[in-house]
């Protein structure tokens, strides 16, 4: 089905995997803001759905499309309770720079 | 399965401390919000009473089975989990109580979400699907994310929650990365499923791939090294009794998902996550017993105590045999029982100007002044570093056991090793009580916290002569029902 278009798995699979990729570069190099950070997350989350739902095309089999629904909806609970967080750690630090958050370490 | 599984209630036997927990979580938030004059200490023991019921429903109804499409499953292994899960959110409410105004979590919202984190690991244990697995694990942490940063005027607690936030969410995201493959490569998401698919010889590397990628995303929520970045942080700057939590039962959950997905998914290719588990164990037993060496804070030394005892459970998950999960279920039991009795020994502790006690030098004098505490102390950092006949000696045991009857003797050796250097850190807590010169008056131990403690003391003790059989017995049973 997918082939139809001269587009086979492997493309899918391929974006799939250069968007995680840059996902949690995305996490670990940003030196700036920790909203990357969160846009970040979202990139593994959505390159996730895109694998589970070119396999799900690939197999004929709907579960892959049921998990990447499940994945949507957590993922919005997620990115609400990482904002209120930031929100908190914003009012304490009055910064949201990714070096400022090192009051813990050793 | 069909789909008449859950047309009458009595069908739904196996998820009834499920249906409770979820159902009761709702109600206690409803009661908390409408009742006025109802304070944080009225709702936390309604929690504790409804985590003490879901105990009860599962030790007296037991009912094993697999219910809704498959997705859900109760075998033994699951209820002992369950127990030990149960049992350490129940003991860590409790013993949050006596100082819960300190650490600003005296809000009804804290019982609340602890409820709800609790559900999310019952359900993950139990979980039979990678979607129910997901779903057990974010409504687990997604609750811990907001209790760790739940003292919201503290910098150093919203840091850890942030802290925590940002790598959990990232550890989900390779975990679910893992899971795509794996659903992508068997054609099934149904844990008991997959492993139909794996043959060993014919494998194919993206399913390889996933599971690596599935074991990391779990590895992160047992804080196995190099996976563990993120605990130290956590434990020092979250409020004590919500590191009291993280401590003992998210890890309980997160251990069951890692032996139900290696031992049930990916059974038939032992040899491929065997190596994994090794390389985990050998680097959390090794990296926490020289890291925890020069900590100062109490807490952070407590956090690198749990990674190396992650490390050690692993050593009988590595075996890979029922001999090692059985171990690795007697270990946890007695690891969340150790950590409730430090942790109400670390949240009782407070001098006579009130300050928390939070550094290793900060207990010195406490022999003197507080022999009861001092000697509980005593006796679990004795347990921790695994001396007979305390109950820590035979959690060790038992993995090694394993381990060596599967000829994993350099990962015996090493863990051996590993447990002495780890002493030296434990036995210098032991040395600032006993014989360093107070700096400090140390308040009385509320009383709950005494009698918590006590109780420990007691188990850990007497665990070869009381608990030690019983606990084998269905820590056995518990590891038989996966193979």
């Amino acid at each position: 089905m997918l082939a139809a278009a001269g587009l086979g798995l492997g493309h899918y699979l391929t974006v799939a995997a250069i968007l995680f990729t840059l996902g949690v570069f995305g996490i670990f190099l940003n030196r700036k803001n920790i909203i990357i950070i969160l846009m970040s997350v979202e990139l593994i989350l959505l390159s996730v759905n895109l694998n589970l739902v070119a396999f799900s095309a690939e197999l004929g089999d709907l579960a892959g499309q049921v998990f990447a629904l499940i994945i949507l909806t957590v993922a919005a609970a997620e990115a609400a309770i990482g904002l209120a967080i930031l929100v908190i750690f914003y009012r304490n630090r009055g910064s949201i720079a990714v070096e400022d958050v090192n009051q813990l370490k050793g | 399965m069909s789909s008449s599984d859950v047309l009458s209630f009595s069908a739904l036997a196996p998820a009834y401390p499920e249906l409770l927990l979820a159902g009761g979580a709702v109600l206690v938030l409803l009661i908390a919000l409408f009742v006025k004059g109802l304070g944080h200490r009225a709702v936390a023991a309604l929690a504790i009473l409804l985590l003490v019921g879901a105990l009860g429903v599962l030790l007296l109804v037991p009912a094993d089975g697999v219910l809704f499409n498959g997705v859900f499953v109760v075998d033994a292994f699951a209820r002992f989990m369950k127990v030990l899960v149960l049992g350490g959110a129940a003991a860590s409410l409790l013993i949050a109580l006596p100082a819960a105004h300190e650490h600003g979590i005296d809000k009804f919202e804290y019982s609340v979400l602890v409820l709800l984190s609790t559900l999310g690991m019952v359900v993950m244990v139990s979980a039979n699907d990678l979607m129910s697995l997901y779903v057990g694990l974010e409504l687990q942490s997604l609750a811990l994310y907001v209790i760790a940063a739940m003292k919201r005027d503290d910098p150093r607690a919203t840091e850890a929650g942030l802290k925590y936030f940002v790598l959990g969410a990232l550890s989900s995201g390779m975990l679910l990365y893992g899971a795509s493959l794996v659903y992508g490569f068997t054609g099934t998401t149904q844990l008991d499923q997959i492993v139909k698919a794996v043959v060993l010889d014919t494998r194919s590397i993206g399913l390889v791939f996933g599971m690596v990628f599935l074991l990391a995303g779990i590895a992160f929520k047992i804080s196995a090294v190099p996976f563990h970045m993120w605990t130290p942080d956590v434990y020092e700057g979250a409020p004590t009794p919500v590191t009291a939590f993280l401590a003992a039962a998210p890890k309980v959950a997160a251990m069951a998902l890692m032996i139900r997905v290696t031992t049930v998914s990916f059974g038939s290719i032992t040899r491929d996550w065997q190596q994994i588990i090794i390389f985990l164990s050998i680097a959390s037993m090794v990296l926490a017993a020289f890291a925890a060496i020069g900590q100062q804070n109490l807490k952070r030394l407590l956090a690198y105590s749990s990674i190396g005892h992650v490390g050690f459970a692993l050593v009988g998950l590595s075996s890979g045999t029922t001999l090692g999960v059985e171990g690795v279920a007697i270990y946890m039991a007695i690891y969340v029982a150790m950590t409730v009795g430090i942790f109400a020994a670390v949240i009782g502790l407070r001098t006579t100007d009130g300050k928390p006690v939070e550094t290793i030098d900060g207990l010195s004098g406490l022999g003197q002044q507080r022999p009861f505490t001092a000697a509980i102390i005593g006796v679990l950092m004795f347990s921790l570093i695994g001396l007979p006949p305390l109950a820590g000696f035979f959690a060790k045991w038992q993995v090694f056991l394993a381990a060596v009857e599967q000829n994993l003797f350099v990962l015996a050796v090493i863990g051996v090793l590993a447990s002495a250097v780890s002493a030296f850190y434990y036995l210098r807590i032991i040395k600032v009580m006993y014989f360093d010169e107070p700096v400090a008056e140390f308040r009385a131990v509320p009383g709950e916290l005494v009698a918590v403690m006590g109780v420990v003391g007691f188990f850990v003790v007497s665990y070869f002569a009381t608990l030690g059989g019983p606990l084998a017995a269905a820590a056995k049973t518990a590891a038989e029902s996966l193979f």
